[in-house]
């Protein structure tokens, strides 16, 4: 992919004490999954995002890994219980070693 | 009206079956994934450690018309504290290139163990997802998606 991929990820900004927010996650990302093959039929190499990470206060409170089997544009929502004002962390790993990451705060009340 | 449509939809999807069955048989370097392969994964994971039915609960399409982008839902049923939650749920699939698909790792701060993506799915099979709690029990659940077009690239 020529540009760099973009995540987005939506979640409340405040939330009550003991309240479940759900994180949704979006990342441009071609997935190529290794199973296609050129206009000179040669197979196109596998690039795809292999990891993703979610840590609050630097804590890691979700994960999940990552087959060629996950569409491009990869989407991700999870629970999360609100307990304490902080930062999430997201991290998206490729299979090139290149990582994106995304940082957003939320207030607990 | 709707007759005429559910039966258009019925002849296309055996047409295509047909199609991916020839495919399959003629191109053997488009190895697809067996149902034996998700079972040598499971085993390769898991060992001989039984899995009960229950608890976990699959969300997918019963029919996907575009097999590259099939949303899914998984759902385990836990109090998701310290001592009794869901580790992880593996998801698989047995008519892809490759078994496996994806694992969500969860920890008790997540208050539910629910995750949500979208997957590609190469012809009709089955989706096979695996819970794995903190006490090592494993709780399993499968359901077959009819693919009308096949995310398979190529």
């Amino acid at each position: 992919m020529s540009t760099r991929p973009t995540p987005r990820v939506r979640l409340p900004a405040t939330a009550k004490a003991g309240e479940l927010i759900e994180i949704k996650s979006l990342i441009s990302h071609e997935m190529e999954s290794g199973q296609r093959r050129d206009a000179n039929g040669q197979p196109i190499p596998r690039k795809i995002i292999n990891s993703f990470r979610a840590t609050f206060n630097g804590k890691e409170v979700f994960r999940s890994a990552w087959h060629p089997a996950i569409s491009a544009n990869p989407y991700q929502a999870f629970f999360v219980k609100a307990t304490e004002s902080g930062e999430f962390e997201f991290t998206w790993t490729d299979d090139d070693g290149s990582t994106y990451a995304s940082k957003n705060k939320i207030t607990v009340a | 009206m709707a007759t005429d449509r559910q039966e258009l939809t019925r002849r296309d999807s055996l047409g295509l079956g047909a199609a991916a069955f020839a495919a399959s048989v003629l191109a053997p370097h488009l190895a697809m994934a067996k149902p034996s392969d998700v079972e040598a994964e499971l085993a390769k994971l898991f060992g001989s450690t039984k899995m009960a039915d229950g608890r976990i609960k699959l969300d997918l399409p019963a029919i996907a018309e575009n097999g590259l982008v099939v949303p899914l839902t998984i759902d385990v049923e836990s109090a998701m504290t310290e001592t009794d939650h869901v580790k992880a749920v593996h998801v698989f699939a047995d008519g892809n290139p490759q078994p496996g698909v994806i694992s969500f790792f969860f920890s008790p701060d997540a208050g539910k163990a629910s995750a949500s993506t979208r997957i590609r799915l190469a012809q009709t099979q089955n989706i096979i997802a695996v819970a794995q709690m903190s006490d090592g029990r494993l709780f399993a659940a499968r359901q077959e998606v009819k693919v009308t077009i096949g995310g398979c690239g190529g």
